[in-house]
């Protein structure tokens, strides 16, 4: 019987299985941020060792980082003592690192796959549950905590459980209007928030085969917010012309040799899965959330379900849910006022995005009442917007062009969605705080983004 | 580590579901470079108001729950991978969470810092939540040697399942990367047959 995508990489990197236990499994490369990292060097001079593997090791500062006047020291003396402690572990470690404002430095998922480190065929690990992102490569690829970050310091190895498979397959093609982030946010309404825990993801179909590398890497990222450990694609000619000549791509007969083995990265056509899911592309408009988890999400010009449609047990946390966003069973959220919006982040910081916004902000200018923060993924980033010229469109509509970093995401810098406010983000998460203590989040794609950064409200962008 | 063997204990209930690592311990709480104090802030938004005072509804500062074990509603843990959040429910002092279901990387963190998740079935959870409804002192009692848990208002028992290698870790205080170091070897065999 054949095997799954998922399956061949993660047999080819079995180190051992311990008895009625858990997977050893070889990680070919590691991103750490400041976060989820300081504990567990702090755990590898407990115990007197060295970082095992350095070079398979990449370092740099995201989630604290100002995404105005980087060049100067950060104000808030923790957060800039993480940042310090980061730099500190990097140097003493002897692994790669890109500190703030080197020109690799950015959003670690932006950062992996636009150098080529990224690569298919790898298992990739990070502190940080959007490490599914660099699935989109065709890698198995997964967030871990900050134990397993220590073990793979200290062993390049961490202990899994397998998970299972499952296929979701998307057939058609997306419509016009309709992006990658619609698609991601439409499947996780229909899964659940918690609908495809214990299980790797692989995404396939037409819809999917269509989406630029930025898309499946919006469609990735997404994985973990329906539960999943990861999500995959396998590499085709899309993923192919994408890495080939980055920074950290193999070369000449190296390319010839690793092109050779990715073409045979994908899913025998006798191979099951345990769980296979389809949708239909035609299906899929443009998404908002109504709700506290990206799994309460809706069709724009839809009503949000009424508390009869709930089933029973789920019934308080949905209502608590509607509450702390001020909405009412059974309203529609057109039309509703917008104070803040956010372009940016693991989810949304790609050059695609900002050509999205762009193209639908051009020749027009932002609600005074907004607030908008338009954050790119990474310095890599930011030089394409200003090389395309869409600087120039988003200052002529009254947007201002910050610094690269994770940002209002998780507002562990500045940028806080003050409480009581409505921000429409191109984010990932819209739980209770999570731009801020007391925000409200609407999370979106692009194009939603821009339609409301315009008007001020919500609005459907293909109007 | 200390080691677990049995447990029973008074609850505290926390009968929402999908509580995301956001609620547990909220980014702004992040910042720290040592595993110490995020208990205290442990459920921080709904625990104080925004003047830092005590909301009084919320259980944890209900003095009539206490205990060890929390019990929670399904799908408890989602969302980011931050292991701060087993570190602020380690570091308030609970050895076991129920649920009638986890997200993945909680719960390989929890079990990394010696915190139990276990898993029950929808009715039995139902069951904890009417009992300690009835009667907030009521116990369950976790027999990790044979992977059972007991409401002991009902007297009724469930199985609950943990893979062999995890509970001799449990029942003797040791960690994974103690297991992998003394694997070194393999590692550099692996590497010089397939890297």
């Amino acid at each position: 019987m054949g095997k799954t995508l998922f399956d061949k990489i993660w047999d080819k990197h079995i180190v051992s299985i311990v008895e009625d236990g858990p997977t050893q499994l070889y990680i070919d490369r590691m991103y750490v941020h400041e976060v989820t990292s300081p504990q567990a060097f702090e755990g590898l001079r407990r115990r007197g060792l060295k970082v095992f593997r350095p070079q398979q090791i990449t370092c740099m500062p995201d989630h604290n980082i100002p995404t105005l006047n980087q060049e100067l020291p950060i104000q808030d003396p923790v957060s800039r003592h993480q940042v310090d402690t980061l730099d500190k572990n990097a140097k003493e470690f002897g692994v790669n690192y890109y500190p703030i404002g080197h020109r690799l430095n950015g959003v670690t998922h932006v950062v992996g796959p636009e150098t080529g480190l990224s690569l298919p065929g790898m298992t990739i690990v990070c502190g940080d549950s959007h490490t599914s992102t660099h699935g989109a490569m065709g890698a198995v690829a997964f967030g871990i905590g900050t134990s397993e970050v220590e073990m793979v310091l200290a062993t390049q190895c961490v202990f899994q459980s397998k998970p299972k498979t499952m296929r979701i397959t998307v057939k058609n093609r997306l419509k016009p209007g309709v992006t990658a982030k619609d698609m991601a946010l439409y499947i996780i309404s229909k899964m659940t928030t918690g609908g495809a825990t214990g299980y790797f993801v692989e995404y396939a179909g037409e819809a999917v085969e269509n989406l630029s590398m930025e898309g499946r890497l919006t469609l990735c990222n997404l994985s973990i917010e329906m539960g999943a450990r990861g999500g995959m694609i396998a590499p085709d000619e899309v993923t192919f012309n994408y890495i080939q000549g980055r920074e950290f791509t193999p070369k000449g007969d190296a390319w010839n040799k690793a092109l050779e083995y990715w073409k045979t990265l994908k899913t025998d056509a006798d191979a099951s899965f345990d769980k296979e899911v389809v949708f239909d592309a035609n299906a899929i408009e443009p998404m908002v959330t109504y709700g506290t988890n990206p799994g309460m999400g809706m069709g724009i010009n839809e009503a949000i379900p009424t508390l009869e449609t709930i089933e029973e047990s789920s019934r308080i946390s949905f209502a608590k849910s509607l509450e702390y966003m001020r909405f009412q069973p059974g309203e529609k959220l057109l039309g509703k006022p917008v104070d803040y919006v956010f372009l940016g982040s693991c989810t949304n910081g790609r050059i695609e995005d900002f050509r999205a916004f762009a193209q639908l902000v051009k020749g027009k200018k932002k609600a005074e009442t907004v607030i908008a923060w338009i954050v790119p993924g990474s310095w890599a980033v930011d030089k394409q917007i200003r090389e395309e010229g869409l600087d120039k469109v988003l200052e002529e509509a009254g947007f201002e062009i910050r610094q690269p970093g994770c940002s209002a995401c998780l507002a562990m810098n500045e940028d806080k969605v003050p409480a009581g406010k409505y921000a429409v983000s191109t984010s990932n998460r819209n739980f209770e705080g999570r731009q801020g203590p007391g925000s409200r989040t609407i999370l979106a794609g692009p194009l939603v983004a821009a339609a409301a950064a315009i008007t001020g409200k919500i609005t459907d962008p293909r109007n | 580590m200390e080691k677990f063997v049995t447990l029973t204990s008074t609850i505290v209930p926390l009968p929402i579901e999908n509580v995301d690592t956001d609620q547990i311990i909220p980014a702004r709480f992040l910042k720290a470079t040592s595993k110490e104090g995020f208990g205290d802030n442990l459920f921080r938004d709904w625990r104080y108001d925004k003047n830092d005072q005590p909301v009084q509804s919320f259980v944890l500062n209900n003095p009539v729950y206490k205990g060890e074990i929390l019990v929670a509603g399904k799908n408890f843990g989602s969302g980011s991978s931050r292991e701060h959040a087993a570190w602020a429910i380690a570091g308030y002092g609970f050895k076991v969470v129920v649920s009638s279901f986890f997200a993945d990387i909680f719960k390989n963190n929890a079990m990394n810092n010696f915190v139990l998740p276990v898993v029950v079935t929808d009715e039995f959870l139902s069951g904890i939540f009417a009992g300690v409804n009835a009667d907030p002192q009521m116990t369950l009692t976790i027999d990790l040697e044979n992977q059972q848990i007991t409401n002991n208002a009902t007297g009724k028992s469930e199985h609950f399942a943990i893979n062999s290698y995890k509970k001799e870790c449990f029942l003797n205080g040791f960690d994974d990367i103690d297991y992998l170091l003394s694997k070194k070897d393999t590692i550099e065999e692996y590497e010089s047959l397939f890297l």
